[in-house]
């Protein structure tokens, strides 16, 4: 059986650094696999989190080779094995040992945003009645598992950590969900401007290459936000137009 | 076996754990719209050869021609001459140049790529910048980027402007002071010029959120329906078609250049 060896980051926020692992590997195995084998073997204290295996939970998000991936769904043969596979926990947040790191910023950043708000029922027994096609442009945005990937990938919060003032990827795609709803009536563009700094997205589509659900983060989602940003606080043709229009 | 390398925390300009040739496409674009800068730059402050004498071929640099410099070309031009007041840095190009190349620089797909490509901002996915401040789009300077729709209106006239040229560059001196019906290789090269063009400025961002993704209730209005599906099946490849026609229009310019300089008479199909 052929050994392959996966330099894993050990420690915690503190103390840390890479070791290396030699362990067998076979065909069809996926990275997670090579970590739970040198758990098993090697380094029975090493921390991942995973849940499902099969690119669905989104738990074991971590960066393999430096790009951000599902554990679960990077496949070795896909890896250069001559040489050492990096594993490492998500950059964009904080540690809390080996391959794990503490996620619950974005659960605070979806508690702060205006929630869904249906117009009154169509129907007598509180139901709605929706066009496909009004459904289909936001239908993508349900596939997202919260991995927290684009997060990750993120320059703005990987690199420059303005966690406080933009709310990243996701959570756009999250408002984005929101605001292109047929039946939805809640204006979040006034957040989306201020406090959610979707101008702090300068459009690099890291997001989108990431995305194990492969959503259109940037094209779909952020750039329709952007431009409804526009529409509301750049234009003053538009609010001309729209002040003549009634 | 430990090594005791690197952290999570300590960034290092250009750091990544990638392995793959992540430097390819940044150094791509770098070079790319490097070299188109510089030969715009220089055809654009040339101010000749935009016209050639023997053929109806108008260089897109030049289109549309509000000023001639010269007789033959004063006499294709929308107002004659170039005013003497002008001053000598203004060519024809200056006056309309910065509309399409306002477009290109505010475009959603070339922000992406230039920010990567110039400012290393970042250099690629998940690799370290070289700098510690970031205020990307949400505070001056590069908040003016959301201007985009406007130069959007702009480039829409001026694609219908270089389709007009097409059509004079379908008739030619047929030396008894009249015209004449033909189809040169130039004719070919703007017309092919006017498809890419359009493929791209058809497929703009701010036009797909213009004609239908401004609504949530697609299905109440038909006609943005129709429109919005095709601007986002030509936005689908927007990438492509934004390097395709930047290319094009920088090739298209050098044949006219071409032929204007050294008098060449290209195929001609009478």
């Amino acid at each position: 059986m052929a050994k392959a060896t996966f330099r894993i980051w050990r420690g915690d926020a503190d103390n840390a650094q890479y070791v290396d692992y030699e362990t067998e590997v076979s065909e069809g195995m996926v990275v997670l696999d090579a970590v739970h084998r040198i758990q098993a073997e090697q380094a029975n204290d090493l921390a991942v989190r995973w849940n499902c295996k099969a690119g669905k939970c989104g738990s074991c998000s971590a960066e393999v080779n430096g790009n951000p991936k599902l554990l679960c769904m990077t496949r070795l043969n896909d890896l250069p094995l001559d040489q050492p596979v990096t594993v490492e926990p998500m950059r964009a947040f904080p540690i809390i040992k080996d391959l794990v790191t503490d996620v619950s910023w974005n659960y605070k950043v979806k508690e702060k945003m205006k929630p869904f708000t249906p117009r009154p029922p169509d129907a007598e027994d509180g139901t709605w009645r929706m066009e496909q096609v009004d459904i289909d442009h936001i239908q993508e945005f349900k596939k997202c598992i919260e991995c927290f990937l684009c997060q990750d990938v993120c320059h703005v919060l990987r690199e420059h950590h303005l966690h406080e003032e933009f709310i990243g990827p996701r959570y756009l795609v999250y408002a984005a969900s929101l605001e292109m709803h047929p039946i939805d009536t809640e204006n979040r563009l006034e957040e989306l401007k201020g406090e959610d700094g979707i101008g702090y997205c300068n459009i690099t589509k890291c997001c989108t290459k990431v995305c194990p659900e492969h959503i259109t983060i940037t094209d779909n989602a952020i750039i329709p936000l952007k431009e409804r940003v526009v529409d509301e606080f750049y234009d003053p043709l538009r609010k001309l137009f729209k002040v003549f229009s009634g | 076996m430990a090594h005791p390398e690197l952290t999570l925390t300590e960034h290092r300009p250009f750091q990544t754990q990638r392995k793959d040739t992540w430097w390819v496409q940044p150094l791509a674009v770098f070079i790319g719209l490097g070299v188109f800068i510089v030969y715009a730059t220089f055809r654009v402050f040339e101010g000749n050869h935009f016209l050639p004498e023997n053929a109806p071929y108008l260089t897109p640099f030049y289109s549309p021609l509000l000023f001639g410099t010269s007789e033959h070309s004063n006499d294709h031009s929308w107002f004659g001459a170039m005013p003497a007041w002008m001053p000598g840095v203004i060519t024809p190009a200056v006056l309309i140049l910065w509309a399409p190349l306002g477009f290109r620089f505010t475009c959603y797909y070339y922000r992406g790529a230039y920010y990567k490509a110039f400012w290393a901002d970042p250099p690629s996915c998940s690799v370290s910048e070289p700098r510690k401040g970031y205020r990307g789009e949400h505070s001056f300077p590069l908040i003016i980027q959301n201007i985009h729709r406007y130069f959007l209106y702009v480039a829409i006239v001026i694609v219908g402007i270089l389709a007009y040229d097409v059509w004079e560059a379908l008739w030619f001196d047929d030396g008894n002071g009249g015209k004449t019906f033909g189809i040169g290789i130039g004719t070919i090269i703007l017309a092919v010029n006017v498809v890419l063009l359009g493929g791209y400025t058809f497929g703009c961002h701010s036009l797909r959120h213009l004609v239908g993704g401004i609504v949530d209730l697609l299905s109440k209005a038909p006609v943005r329906r129709n429109l919005y599906n095709c601007v986002s099946c030509l936005n689908q490849r927007h990438m492509l078609w934004a390097w395709m026609s930047l290319l094009w229009v920088g090739f298209s310019d050098l044949y006219v250049r071409t032929i204007a300089v050294t008098g060449w008479q290209d195929y001609i199909t009478f």
